[in-house]
């Protein structure tokens, strides 16, 4: 277990109440997709599991004590990356906060940049890039600390689906090799299914878990599972279920 | 780590699609660019020379006395015979306003670092920048100059008085439009207040504090000529403000004319070094600094 949130609400200072009686655990070297309507809250439940801000009411715990999340890495919607820094130093950005020696974060910057295929644009401006390389380049930086836990806010909502497909299949590819925890929060039916081990369904506003579905499929997954029966019935499922929980 | 299977095609559809790094953009626009800006400059000094021309022809045809209305030629000769009085005024002014600039933009980036520590800080404060920016330099130098018995220093303090206020207001503006989700993060790797200031902060407001300081620029020689025409100082510490007063009341108006336009001159020279400034700082990266694709 990583993180367990127990009947956690939100009330925002404006008066919104984003989340009520939310109960979620995140498993270790699980990907979980946190699915339901805009604005439901899953921004939210994601900030609260990061530690960027406090619960309302009920609790969260994040294994390995001391209170604390402990190694995050955090990808947003949009790729959030500091315009006037190259590609590098963006990517460095984590370790340089944390004051890790110049030697250690070159090596580290190197190995995150590779494994997300940006070998050659180190020296490039984020104008410069295409919007999925730019989220690459985000994605890169959330793993230079070599996270344990990595959350993901609808990260290629804002892409192609040519290239949303291309950075599923990529991201897929990093995880079943890294294991790291993931949550990813998404509001597409067919990507929570074709990426996650579990999804947790999500009502509308005030947000609270509606159902989970865990999602057994055969790994590697790649292209065939996008078009096979057993992604269909899933996708029919999740559907059904995600139809409900914005009923109730 | 190895990178991920199938990044090539990506990679070289990505980069022929971000405009190719390395190879269109090194070579061929450099001479584009020369002919470019010859182009650009084009209309403007064509503009220049025809009203040049036609205020020449005025001149003569009409034999308008030079005491009224100098041609060009005779404002330019007038430049070059009186430069010995002329050129020292001009060091007067160009000292002032530099100074005047300097301790403006100096004294603008630390009042607006104190504005955003704290919100608090800023609303008791920031009204009284606005007061002093909204009075007329006109209608206070006069106290200052009685107040500062130091000419010179009296001077600076008008100019200063002008020029700081766009460099405040900018760069406050700039320091708090740090990109939030990009504050977040610096929250979620702990960053120090500092950090966040060196790293975030700081560089976000660049471009704002940079359109800042090229208004602020002009703005320091306005102060420093409406304080030189308040104050009136004669002698060796006159600048050319004084030069165009001492020709008014002598009915040296070719001399008026000649040190007008290296008032004019001083301030077109200011505003291109502070452009060609903020294209060198902005030039790898901010929109502003970059030639638009396509």
């Amino acid at each position: 277990m990583i993180a367990r949130l127990q009947q956690v609400d939100k009330v925002y200072a404006n008066g919104v109440v984003a989340l009520r009686g939310l109960d979620l655990d995140v498993g270790e070297g699980e990907f979980l997709s946190l699915l339901g309507p805009s604005g439901c809250g899953k921004s939210t439940v994601l900030r609260l599991v990061a530690g960027l801000g406090e619960v309302s009411g009920g609790r969260i715990e994040w294994s390995g004590g001391n209170g604390r999340p402990g190694d995050i890495g955090f990808v947003f919607q949009e790729p959030t990356l500091m315009p006037w820094a190259t590609v590098r130093k963006n990517v460095l950005l984590p370790l340089t906060l944390r004051g890790v020696p110049p030697e250690e974060a070159d090596a580290r910057g190197r190995e995150a940049i590779g494994m997300v295929g940006l070998d050659g644009f180190e020296h490039a401006y984020p104008r410069e890039l295409s919007g999925g390389m730019k989220m690459r380049v985000s994605i890169a930086r959330a793993l230079v600390t070599h996270p344990r836990l990595l959350l993901m806010d609808e990260p290629f909502a804002s892409l192609d689906e040519i290239t949303r497909f291309k950075l599923d299949n990529d991201l897929l590819a990093l995880w079943a090799r890294q294991r790291w925890t993931v949550v990813f929060v998404t509001h597409s039916v067919y990507e929570s299914v074709y990426l996650s081990t579990r999804i947790a369904v999500m009502t509308a506003r005030p947000g609270r878990t509606a159902s989970e579905v865990a999602i057994e499929a055969p790994a590697p997954r790649d292209e065939t599972f996008r078009t096979s029966p057993l992604y269909n019935e899933y996708c029919r499922s999740v559907s059904a279920r995600l139809a409900d929980a914005i009923r109730s | 780590m190895s990178s991920l299977p199938s990044i090539e095609s990506k990679r070289t559809a990505d980069a022929a699609g971000a405009g190719g790094l390395d190879t269109t953009r090194a070579a061929a626009p450099r001479r584009a660019d020369v002919w470019g800006g010859v182009r650009r400059a084009l209309p403007p000094v064509a503009i220049g020379v025809a009203g040049l021309v036609a205020w020449e022809l005025l001149v003569r045809v009409k034999q308008i006395p030079y005491y009224i209305l100098p041609g060009p030629l005779l404002v330019l000769s007038t430049l070059v015979k009186d430069w010995s009085t002329l050129y020292p005024s001009l060091l007067v002014t160009l000292a002032i306003t530099g100074a005047a600039l300097l301790v403006a933009t100096v004294a603008g980036v630390l009042i607006a670092i104190l504005f955003t520590q704290s919100r608090w800080i800023e609303r008791s404060l920031f009204p009284y920048a606005v007061i002093l920016q909204v009075t007329p330099v006109v209608a206070i130098a006069p106290l200052i100059i009685i107040w500062v018995k130091n000419i010179p220093l009296a001077l600076l303090i008008c100019a200063w008085i002008v020029a700081f206020f766009p460099i405040v207001s900018n760069t406050t503006l700039g320091l708090n439009s740090a990109d939030h989700n990009l504050l977040n993060l610096f929250q979620l790797y702990g960053a120090s207040r500092r950090q966040v200031f060196w790293h975030l902060k700081l560089p976000s407001a660049m471009p704002y504090f940079l359109g800042g300081l090229r208004i602020s620029g002009g703005l320091a020689l306005i102060g420093s000529v409406v304080a030189e025409f308040v104050a009136g100082t004669g002698g060796v510490q006159s600048g050319l403000a004084y030069r165009v007063l001492e020709s008014g009341y002598t009915m040296q108006i070719p001399r008026m004319f000649a040190a007008l336009l290296m008032i004019t001159g001083t301030g077109i020279l200011i505003f291109l070094g502070l452009t060609a400034l903020s294209h060198l700082v902005l030039r790898s990266w901010h929109e502003s600094a970059v030639e638009r694709e396509g």
